[in-house]
């Protein structure tokens, strides 16, 4: 499928369609999902406060998932020298960023109530995660900051691939170091511990705010095409 | 959807600012990339008009 899909016109025909049904499978999952999400039961614990629950840890999964589509397009597009991979990376970057300064933002304001903090520099889950926000800013920035095209794309697929060593130290920070962060509850080896009512609008909302990521980033990766062709056509004018 | 699930009691403060964060985040997200492609969808059949007329 990847490689049927790596012709840009084949692609063009396929995220016409996929683009939109995935929004709609995105509104119908988290809709679900927030709907259960805010009628599930006040936590033992954390009382009201788990409701964050449902919209900050699906911000987070989906923050590193843009950051793995990141790096994987990154890594076809300097191994392969293809241009939709490099499309398809360029438009990862804006979403993961605000994907991930959702989580950042939604873990602060879960924080303040449960840890007494908004942030706390020693926590190597906050930490982590605050690399990941600014891996795709400076991926931005790299990009903007150097005039040949081709010359930025190169520079900034070499700065995803280094950050790609980022996602196993957020997914196992709160192993291996002390954090204030809870450890794994869900995907973890002997299952989730999370109680149903909890569990079921979490990965209803997951899903969701993947399907969501997955439509915009076709979008993103359709307007990238369309510059694409803008600026060629503009430049062979310009020729004439 | 009940009064009493949207009922936060004294964490309210918390949660639906939590919310509304995340309502913006995917404001911007949807507002941005629509605009981007229809913005750049329209400039490339523009040039390529040109470009056939």
């Amino acid at each position: 499928m990847f490689s049927a899909l790596a012709n840009p016109a084949r692609f063009m025909a396929f995220s016409r369609w996929a683009a939109p049904i995935l929004g709609v499978i995105a509104v119908g999952l988290i809709g679900a999902g927030l709907w259960l999400g805010l009628n599930a039961p006040p936590d033992y614990q954390q009382g009201e406060t788990v409701k964050i629950m449902f919209i900050h840890v699906p911000a987070a999964w989906v923050a590193m998932l843009a950051y793995a589509c990141l790096g994987g397009a990154s890594f076809i597009s300097l191994v392969f020298r293809h241009a939709l991979a490099d499309a398809a990376a360029k438009a990862a970057a804006p979403l993961g960023a605000a994907f991930t300064g959702v989580a950042l933002v939604t873990g602060s304001l879960w924080g303040r109530p449960m840890w007494g903090a908004w942030w706390v520099w020693g926590d190597a889950r906050l930490v982590s995660v605050l690399v990941l926000f600014l891996l795709f800013v400076g991926y931005m920035a790299l990009r903007a900051s150097i005039e040949d095209e081709a010359k930025s794309a190169r520079a900034a697929e070499i700065l995803a691939l280094v950050g790609l060593i980022n996602l196993p130290i957020i997914k196992f920070s709160v192993e291996w170091w002390n954090t204030l962060h809870q450890g794994e509850s869900i995907m973890r080896a002997g299952g989730p511990t999370l109680a149903p009512a909890y569990l079921t609008p979490l990965l209803l909302a997951g899903a969701g705010y993947s399907a969501a990521f997955g439509a915009l980033w076709l979008e993103r990766i359709r307007a990238e095409v369309w510059r694409r062709r803008a600026t060629s056509l503009a430049l062979r004018a310009a020729l004439a | 959807m009940t009064l009493e699930a949207l009922s936060a009691g004294k964490y309210a403060a918390y949660i639906w600012p939590a919310y509304a964060v995340s309502a913006l985040g995917f404001a911007w997200m949807i507002l941005d990339t629509l605009a981007r492609a229809r913005r750049w969808k329209r400039r490339a059949h523009r040039l390529e008009g040109e470009e056939e007329g």
